[in-house]
């Protein structure tokens, strides 16, 4: 800052106490369970909230439920939707659209089969290359979004069909191809050994509380505010209760699926690139108002792009992992409810359409949701016609949700 | 339309000559002549209020400062060096921030991340939280901003006069030598507008100079040093911001100078303050 300290005009000095004016904060103190969570967490919270409530009725209605043969059953169905999802996250963090991600799965999974089957490629090299195409495909749409300033929305549809039709000349006259690599095969049928699973958990448990307790070491270091005491404690310790049980769960039955465990890890990184990097602060700031952040010199159109190259990126991963739960890719991987799926999760876990609000692990949380109404439904012998239904109308309640609170936001703003 | 009328208003450091020297700024679109030959001269620790009707040329002379829109003809001199200014860039390195009306602020941040927006400070891979907030607090504490409880706060739940300080603040981070503030009082309550003149006054009393554009002359009066007037595209006149210099500068902004020289020239010693005021009509 300055140092010059000029003298001040003798006219028309300001008291700076008197005109600092103290306005009322619009923050009134939290109670309750919100206090415990905070606002941030407060949309988890209310997904959380709703997760058990399907729970419960699933369980009512049926007591195979909630064991760990299904449960587990649950977790390995929506691993490939939620890792699709995590890439859709980023794609509304800001206020774009991604329609082609269920296609770009599926071009993903024909690549795959077709390098490891057909062309004896090494599994990984066949996985690597399946991520590469979809890096590929991420950067031309999102680069003609940016650049061109055309709507994400009609962009990726048109990609939504393109894609599909080079998902079928990929696969070839055939349509289906069996996937046999085990480098492919183990990534959605195995699972951790329980021993290791308890390692990963205390590990997980261990940084957890580690890194919170590092970070409120610094903020006292540096005489900021701290969070309450009790809600720290209260938060870390419902994660640490939720990980140790969901563990001990799923060891009764077959282990914690392998499959899961990238979904969570990606989850996990993705977050800390929104929450905690220079590149995620940019996404979110663009979700908010794209004009004051290129004024702010951020480049904009750059921090898009890549985006939507993780977007799709993910939707490749996405599509490996769904091609090595079926052991098989065919015409019609990719397409259906996965694209819708992908998107309705994350929405009714709580991210915003409208940009710049949410978190990555909606991704995970919403995944849950549809995978156990859509799982539930099965055990309980419901028709498709009645799934869809029933997941739509959750998808209309979450968005309803989503624009009362961006309208309640809207008018306690800017006074 | 040269002549200065230097009025009490002092300079920060005497002898030094102007921050922001502007001579012959000329703008055209098309075949509008947006600004004809407009001079302008801010001094370090001076507020300069640019005042004229709507399409007096307000906007457009910023934009010429500001980099946005660079001036087809004149020269600028930045402490007593010929410029070019063909870039937001090139402004925002000689030390000109510029804080718009639609405030540039992103509504689902907070506000460390917007007074922080596109210089984040970083320790390793990840932004430094604490640093970025220790420096947010010392910045708005420096200012002496006491209406913001709390620097986590999402920007969009602020009020407009918490908004504009927090906007004003952004535009200090970059360690400016000048600000220009458009419209900032525009669109707030009495005592908001009090609290954002009083952080315009603090920047003076730091030594920056101040553009300060506004359609309010009640706030200008307040706060501004001096008054230059812009009346379709050209200067209008430069006044002292003195109560007796009221109707002085309502006349050049509406034109009746032109038609009756007198009464800008003589400067009537009238004090009575006028019963019309421009700022609230249009």
């Amino acid at each position: 800052m300055s140092t010059t300290t000029p003298t001040p005009p003798a006219a028309e000095q300001h008291d700076p106490t008197a005109s600092a004016v103290s306005l009322e904060a619009r923050d009134g103190t939290q109670t309750g369970l919100k206090a415990i969570f905070g606002g941030g967490e407060a949309a988890s919270l209310r997904v959380l909230i709703v997760l058990a409530l399907i729970w419960i009725v699933f369980t009512i209605a049926n007591d195979r439920f909630l064991t760990a043969g299904n449960l587990t059953n649950l977790t390995l169905q929506v691993a490939a939707t939620g890792t699709i999802s995590v890439g859709v996250v980023l794609v509304l963090l800001l206020g774009e659209i991604d329609l082609s991600v269920g296609a770009v799965s599926g071009v993903s999974g024909a690549v795959v089969g077709v390098l490891s089957v057909q062309h004896g490629w090494n599994g990984w090299l066949a996985i690597v290359a399946a991520l590469l195409v979809g890096a590929a495909i991420g950067l031309l749409q999102g680069s003609i979004v940016t650049w061109l300033g055309i709507p994400s929305f009609v962009i990726t549809l048109a990609g939504l069909l393109t894609w599909q039709g080079v998902q079928l000349k990929v696969l070839g006259e055939q349509g289906t191809i069996n996937i046999t690599d085990p480098t492919i095969t183990n990534l959605a049928n195995t699972f951790l050994a329980e021993w290791l699973s308890w390692v990963v958990a205390v590990a997980a448990i261990v940084m957890l509380v580690g890194g919170t307790l590092a970070g409120r070491r610094r903020r006292a270091a540096a005489e900021l505010e701290l969070e309450p005491a009790i809600r720290a404690i209260v938060r870390l310790a419902s994660i640490a209760i939720a990980i140790l049980v969901a563990v001990y769960v799923v060891n009764q039955d077959r282990g914690v699926p392998v499959s899961l465990c990238i979904l969570i890890g990606l989850v996990i990184i993705i977050d800390a690139v929104v929450t905690r990097t220079r590149y995620g602060r940019h996404v979110l700031a663009a979700g908010g108002n794209e004009e004051a952040t290129r004024r702010a010199g951020i480049p904009t159109r750059r921090v898009k792009t890549i985006v939507f190259v993780l977007a799709s990126t993910l939707a490749a991963a996405g599509g490996v992992l769904a091609a090595s739960r079926l052991l098989a890719v065919n015409q019609s991987s990719g397409t259906g409810d996965v694209l819708l799926l992908a998107i309705a999760g994350p929405v009714i876990a709580g991210v915003s359409l409208f940009g710049g609000r949410g978190s990555v692990w909606a991704a995970l949380l919403g995944a849950l949701v549809i995978g156990s109404i859509s799982n539930g439904m099965d055990l309980l012998a419901f028709e498709s016609s009645v799934k869809f239904i029933v997941t739509g109308a959750v998808l209309a309640g979450a968005v309803i949700l989503d624009a009362l609170a961006r309208k309640r936001r809207l008018s306690q703003g800017r006074s | 339309m040269a002549t200065q009328t230097q009025t009490g208003a002092p300079v920060a450091s005497a002898g030094a000559g102007p921050l922001l020297r502007l001579r012959g700024v000329t703008k055209r679109f098309g075949a509008v002549q947006a600004l004809a030959d407009v001079d302008l001269d801010v001094h370090a620790g001076e507020v300069v209020a640019l005042v004229g009707d709507n399409g007096a040329g307000k906007s457009t002379l910023i934009k010429a400062i500001s980099g946005v829109s660079p001036a087809d003809e004149g020269t600028i001199e930045w402490s007593g060096h010929n410029v070019k200014i063909g870039a937001p860039g090139d402004a925002t390195h000689l030390g000109i921030a510029v804080v718009y009306q639609d405030l540039a602020l992103c509504d689902n941040l907070d506000v460390v991340a917007n007074l922080h927006l596109g210089r984040e400070t970083r320790r390793g891979l990840f932004m430094d939280e604490i640093a970025m907030e220790r420096e947010a607090r010392s910045l708005l504490d420096s200012l002496a901003v006491r209406t913001l409880r709390s620097v986590r706060a999402e920007v969009g739940m602020l009020s407009g006069g918490q908004r504009q300080t927090v906007a004003i603040a952004r535009a200090m981070t970059g360690d400016p030598k000048m600000v220009i503030l458009d419209e900032p009082t525009a669109a707030l309550g009495v005592a908001q507008t009090e609290q954002v003149l009083a952080l315009v006054a603090r920047l003076k009393e730091r030594g920056l100079g101040v553009i300060l554009i506004s359609h309010n002359l009640a706030d200008v009066f307040q706060v501004a040093d001096r008054i230059e007037v812009l009346r379709l595209g050209r200067n209008g006149g430069s006044y002292a911001a003195r109560a007796d210099q009221r109707q002085a500068v309502v006349a050049a902004i509406t034109g009746v100078a032109e038609d009756h020289p007198a009464v800008a020239q003589a400067s009537p010693p009238a004090p009575a303050a006028p019963t019309t005021d421009p700022g609230t009509s249009a």
